[in-house]
C-alpha cells in the first residue's frame, strides 16, 4: 500500500517536472485582462487587447514561444518576482517606485491619464491646460494643480488599487482628497456611474472605452496628465536579476518599433497611435 | 524576509484592525436581532410566516457571502429609482453595505441557531412552568429564551470567528479595514508575504480573544 502511495508521488512529482521543462523556453506574460483597450477578454473569455496582440509580436521578433497569463492587478508584481511568469505587460508605467522592485525595457506606448465625471458634474468643464507634465512642472502646471486643489477639496476620487493614478492622489499634490481604491477599474466605472465616485482617475482610454460600450455619460475634465508619478510611458515589467530577457525584450521593441509593427496594433486598439 | 516593513506596518494594521472590529460590532448586534426575530418566525405555525422565514435563512445561508456584498453595492448602485430615493442615503456608502450584507447574513445563521436552541428545550421545562400558574408570556421571555441562548454559546461562538473572518470581504467594497489596509500596503512595498503574516497574525489573536470570551460565558452559565 505504501508502495503505491509512494510510487504516485513520485510519478506526479516527475511528472510536474517535464511539464516544468516543457514550458522553460516559453516565455511567460502576465497580463490582468480587465483594462480596455489595454488587454482585457472577449465574450468567450479569451485574453485580447492591445498587449496581448503586441506581446506575441515581440515573441515572434525574440524568436520564442509565449504563453499569456492572467493575474489580478493586485497582485502583479509580486506574482513576477514569485515566477509566476516572467514578464509582465499590463498598461503598467514605468515609475521609480516600481524600479525598486523591478526592471523595465524601454516604453512601448504612452499612457496619458485623465480625470473623468459624469456629464452635469460641477467638476466639468475646469479652467486647465489640455495637458500638464509633472516631471519638471512649469507654471501652467503649478497652477492647474492649484486649480485641481480647489475643485477636489472633500470630493471622493475614484482609482484602482496599486496603480500610478492612486500614487499620484497619494502624493497630495492636489491635496487632500478622499481616495477610494478598487481592485478592477470596471469597478471604478461602475461606482463613478452610480454616483458613489464624484471623479475617477485612469488612463483616458479606459474612460473613453467606458463610455463608449455602456453609453453612459462618461466625460474626460481637467487636464490629461504624464510624468512624475505617473512615470514615463509603459513598459515590459522583468524581473531585476533577469537581465537575459530584459535584453531580448529591449531588441524586440526597437525592431517592432522599426517595423511599423507597435504603431499598427496601437492604432487598431486605440483608435490613434498611442506608441513611443 | 523584511523584517522592517512587517514592524513598521504593525501599528498601521493594527489601527485598521479597530475598523475590522467596529464592523463585526455592528453587524453582530443587529444580526442578533434579525437572527432571534427570524427564529421566533420560524417556530411560528403559520406556514407561510414559516416558510418565509426559512427562505430568508436558506437564501442567505445558501450564497456567498461575497457575491451577496457584490449584489448589495454594486447590484443596487446601478437601478435608477432607487438611486434617487432616501435609501441612496445608506446605500451610497460602503461602509452601510457592508453592514447591511454582513448582518443579513449573520441574521440567517444565528436564526438557524436559535431556532435548533428553541427546539431542543425539554417540553418538561416548560410544562414546569405551566404547572406553576406562570403566564405563557412570561415563559418564553424568562425561560425559554435564557435556555436557548445557553445552548446556542457554543454554536453562535463560531458564528461570531466566522463572521470576523468575513469582514475581510469589506475590502473589496473599497472599505480600509485590515485586510484593505494590508492590501495597501502591499500595493506599495510588492511584499504581500511580510504583511499577509502580520495580518493574519492580527486575526489569529482576534480569534483567541473571541474564542476565550465564549469559553468563559460557557463556563459562567453552565448548567452543572
Amino acid at each position: 500500500m505504501m508502495n503505491i502511495f509512494k510510487k504516485t508521488i513520485f510519478s506526479v512529482l516527475l511528472s510536474l517536472l517535464v511539464i516544468g521543462n516543457v514550458n522553460a523556453d516559453k516565455i511567460r506574460i502576465g497580463t490582468e485582462g480587465a483594462y480596455p483597450p489595454w488587454n482585457s477578454k472577449d465574450e468567450s473569455g479569451k485574453l485580447i487587447g492591445f498587449e496581448v496582440e503586441l506581446a506575441y509580436t515581440l515573441c515572434r521578433y525574440i524568436g520564442q514561444q509565449c504563453t499569456i497569463v492572467e493575474q489580478d492587478w493586485d497582485g502583479m508584481i509580486p506574482a513576477l518576482i514569485m515566477r509566476k511568469f516572467d514578464a509582465i505587460m499590463a498598461g503598467m508605467s514605468i515609475t521609480a517606485e516600481r524600479q525598486k522592485a523591478i526592471s523595465f525595457s524601454q516604453g512601448y506606448a504612452d499612457e496619458v491619464a485623465s480625470l473623468a465625471v459624469m456629464k452635469g458634474s460641477s467638476l466639468e468643464g475646469l479652467d486647465t491646460p489640455a495637458g500638464i507634465n509633472l516631471t519638471k512642472p512649469n507654471a501652467a502646471a503649478k497652477k492647474a494643480l492649484k486649480t485641481l486643489t480647489a475643485a477636489l477639496a472633500g470630493k471622493t476620487v475614484c482609482v484602482q488599487t496599486a496603480t500610478i493614478h492612486q500614487n499620484f492622489l497619494d502624493s497630495g499634490d492636489v491635496g487632500k482628497v478622499n481616495v477610494r481604491t478598487y481592485k478592477t477599474q470596471d469597478e471604478v466605472n461602475l461606482d463613478l456611474a452610480s454616483g458613489r465616485c464624484d471623479a475617477a482617475l485612469a488612463a483616458a482610454v479606459a474612460f473613453s472605452d467606458y463610455a463608449e460600450k455602456s453609453g453612459k455619460p462618461v466625460v474626460l475634465t481637467g487636464p490629461t496628465f504624464s510624468g512624475g508619478a505617473f512615470g514615463n510611458g509603459v513598459g515590459v515589467g522583468i524581473r531585476k536579476d533577469d537581465t537575459e530577457l530584459l535584453k531580448k525584450f529591449n531588441a524586440a521593441i526597437n525592431k517592432a518599433r522599426k517595423n511599423g509593427d507597435i504603431s499598427r496594433i496601437a492604432t487598431k486598439w486605440f483608435g490613434f497611435d498611442a506608441s513611443m | 524576509m523584511d523584517f522592517e516593513l512587517m514592524i513598521n506596518s504593525f501599528p498601521k494594521l493594527l489601527n485598521a484592525a479597530a475598523v475590522t472590529l467596529k464592523l463585526l460590532s455592528v453587524s453582530l448586534i443587529i444580526g442578533l436581532f434579525i437572527g432571534l426575530l427570524f427564529a421566533i418566525l420560524r417556530l411560528n405555525k403559520n406556514v407561510f410566516i414559516n416558510k418565509f422565514a426559512y427562505g430568508y435563512s436558506y437564501i442567505f445561508r445558501g450564497t456567498p457571502l461575497l457575491v451577496q456584498i457584490f449584489i448589495i453595492y454594486f447590484g443596487l448602485g446601478q437601478i435608477e429609482s432607487l438611486r434617487s430615493s432616501f435609501l441612496w442615503v445608506i446605500l451610497k456608502e460602503p461602509y452601510w453595505c457592508a453592514i447591511i450584507a454582513f448582518a443579513l447574513n449573520t441574521g440567517a445563521y444565528t436564526s438557524e441557531i436559535l431556532r435548533s436552541a428553541f427546539q431542543t428545550i425539554k417540553p418538561g421545562i416548560i410544562e414546569a412552568g405551566q404547572s406553576l400558574g406562570i403566564s405563557s408570556k412570561i415563559i418564553f421571555y424568562k425561560i425559554q429564551i435564557p435556555i436557548a441562548i445557553r445552548q446556542s454559546l457554543p454554536a453562535y461562538g463560531n458564528e461570531i470567528i466566522l463572521m470576523m473572518k468575513g469582514t475581510s470581504l469589506a475590502s473589496t467594497v473599497t472599505l480600509m479595514d485590515l485586510t484593505g489596509v494590508a492590501k495597501y500596503i502591499i500595493s506599495t512595498t510588492f511584499k504581500p508575504i511580510e504583511v499577509f503574516i502580520v495580518a493574519g497574525g492580527i486575526y489569529l489573536f482576534m480569534t483567541f480573544v473571541i474564542h476565550n470570551i465564549i469559553k468563559f460565558l460557557e463556563k459562567k452559565y453552565s448548567f452543572n
